[in-house]
């Protein structure tokens, strides 16, 4: 699959945007006033940063309202009615905790419950696809929800839960690439399947439909990245959960180089999900290619 | 109006047969002339003149090279455009309800009017027949010609798909795959029409009817062969003196 930047920056931030929702959702820090401003700001300018992102790559931007409409059969249309309701939910128990220094906790837990189902909602976008195999799997909105749940509790710096929802990420991400290898092959699609000529022997694809490229294949068949897949993997691997990891549990003396070391892991963490994010899109293959004689 | 009918009326659809198909393209040119002046947004070209063309496309002719355990290896043209799926993926994962199935004859239809271009009915189509149109910003898709095929302005053997209609060939029928008596339905019986990639689960409308096995020629020479005057290994005569000529001249033999 190509990877579209604006697809790729949506869901790196928003995933992390809601995943702070849900903590502060949850009253993971109880915090009022000037501080609680500053969380809902960065919270709020993650996931609508990301959703705005996530508008550019649309052919016709100015329509975009219409998919909150068919909600109970397209999970992009839920994911649309998730995130509007997460954000208006959360926005007015942001109103109670900057302004009135209250926690409506009812409100909080109804917020954190759609920020979590906007993630799911997100990844099951992906997950439902049976053309791409590599994301056909239930690892899938795991990575998301593991992803969002570890960037949040870094970002709401809950070091209680932290480095468990981190170790917990890294695995599912170990155990998403060593599946989804395996996932083309083990699909049973093939060039054989795909013409339904395999039972008569080896099928080859002799000449494309035409000369030059096509939005198919710009799309869905994106060789470029997957190169350099393994050492993006180290890359995304220690960015993303080893070094938050090391930085967060190093102690320390003083607040100061402590929020500095929360920082610095919240940036690497955040570097290291693009990077798993761009593998993501990247080494998706989509069963189209195989017309074409590519994967 | 994105949910799809439990069942639809009529099953309008295409029988492709793979053993006539000759990879000419014509449908592809006739289909791209027909609906970009037609039903919906024209079917842009990308640099159509420059040294890297592209455009919208709605069928496209690939060819595959099958080489069986033994034997020729053959060669089959494979056009291939919507296929009108029964269960279509593409439907279901519209957020805006542009895309829809018809529950009068099945056709899967996309409302360029509401289609916000968000690509992802393509992401879900596992035969590449959606393509997204980089001038209109929405996505194109093989209409079954419906502008042409209840068109009472046009004459009666015109109401069928302009793909249809063009095949010199006759490789490509048209009709109802629902009703078991119609023609299409009963060259599929006949020739055991299949689905693409069956295993998606997508239940396509469109059936390819797959080449018909080749005879064996090869043994009737075995026959005649004793027969034949042999050929002759080493030039005899003229074209002998010739060949030795030739190869005492500078420059090497080959």
């Amino acid at each position: 699959m190509h990877p579209a930047p604006s697809v790729i920056i949506f869901t790196t931030l928003s995933g992390l945007g809601f995943g702070l929702l849900f903590f502060l959702g949850i009253g993971q820090p109880a915090v009022t006033g000037t501080v609680a401003f500053v969380f809902y700001a960065i919270a709020f300018g993650l996931a609508c940063g990301g959703l705005l992102a996530s508008t550019f790559h649309l052919g016709h931007p100015e329509r975009a309202w219409r998919a909150l409409t068919q909600w109970k059969s397209s999970w992009l249309s839920r994911e649309g009615v998730c995130a509007v309701g997460a954000l208006i939910v959360m926005g007015l128990y942001a109103l109670g905790a900057v302004f009135m220094d209250s926690h409506w906790t009812l409100l909080g837990w109804i917020g954190a419950a759609l920020s979590l189902a906007t993630v799911f909602t997100t990844s099951m976008i992906y997950t439902q696809l049976k053309t791409i195999p590599r994301w056909n799997m239930e690892l899938t909105p795991a990575v998301f929800l593991s992803f969002s749940l570890a960037g949040g509790a870094l970002l709401a710096g809950a070091e209680a839960v932290a480095p468990w929802l981190l170790a917990i990420a890294g695995a599912v991400q170990l155990a998403y690439w060593a599946k989804g290898d395996k996932a083309l092959e083990t699909s049973g699609t093939n060039l054989g399947t795909a013409t339904g000529l395999g039972d008569r022997g080896a099928v080859r694809a002799f000449e494309p439909p035409h000369t030059g490229s096509n939005y198919l294949l710009r799309e869905f068949v994106h060789v470029v990245g997957r190169k350099h897949a393994q050492k993006l993997r180290m890359i995304a691997f220690t960015l993303g959960f080893v070094l938050p990891l090391l930085l967060i549990l190093t102690p320390v003396q003083g607040l100061v180089i402590k929020h500095v070391f929360a920082a610095l892991a919240v940036l690497s963490h955040l570097a290291g999900i693009a990077a798993s994010r761009w593998l993501f899109f990247a080494q998706a293959e989509h069963v189209v290619g195989l017309y074409y004689g590519k994967r | 109006m994105t949910e799809l009918p439990n069942s639809t009326d009529r099953k309008m659809g295409l029988v492709i047969d793979l053993d006539t198909c000759v990879g000419c393209h014509a449908c592809v040119i006739s289909c791209k002339g027909w609906n970009t002046e037609n039903y919906g947004a024209p079917l842009s070209d990308q640099n159509p003149y420059g040294g890297d063309p592209s455009g919208t496309f709605l069928n496209r002719v690939h060819s595959y090279e099958v080489q069986p355990e033994q034997g020729h290896a053959q060669l089959i043209h494979f056009p291939k455009s919507c296929l009108h799926c029964e269960d279509a993926p593409c439907v279901t994962v519209c957020p805006t309800g542009a895309s829809y199935k018809r529950v009068e004859d099945g056709i899967v239809l996309v409302n360029e009017d509401h289609c916000i271009g968000c690509g992802l009915c393509a992401w879900s189509c596992p035969y590449g027949a959606r393509e997204l149109d980089l001038a209109e910003g929405v996505m194109k898709k093989c209409t079954l010609c419906v502008d042409r095929i209840y068109n009472e302005n046009l004459p009666e053997v015109d109401r069928i798909p302009s793909c249809v209609r063009t095949c010199p060939a006759g490789a490509r029928h048209f009709g109802d795959l629902g009703d078991p008596d119609s023609d299409v339905s009963k060259l599929v019986a006949e020739r055991g029409g299949m689905d693409l990639m069956p295993e998606l689960g997508t239940k396509p409308v469109n059936k390819y009817l797959p080449p018909r096995p080749k005879d064996t020629i090869e043994e009737e020479i075995d026959i005649l062969a004793p027969l034949l005057a042999p050929v002759a290994e080493e030039p005899q005569g003229f074209m002998g003196w010739l060949d030795k000529a030739l190869d005492k001249l500078p420059g090497g033999a080959n």
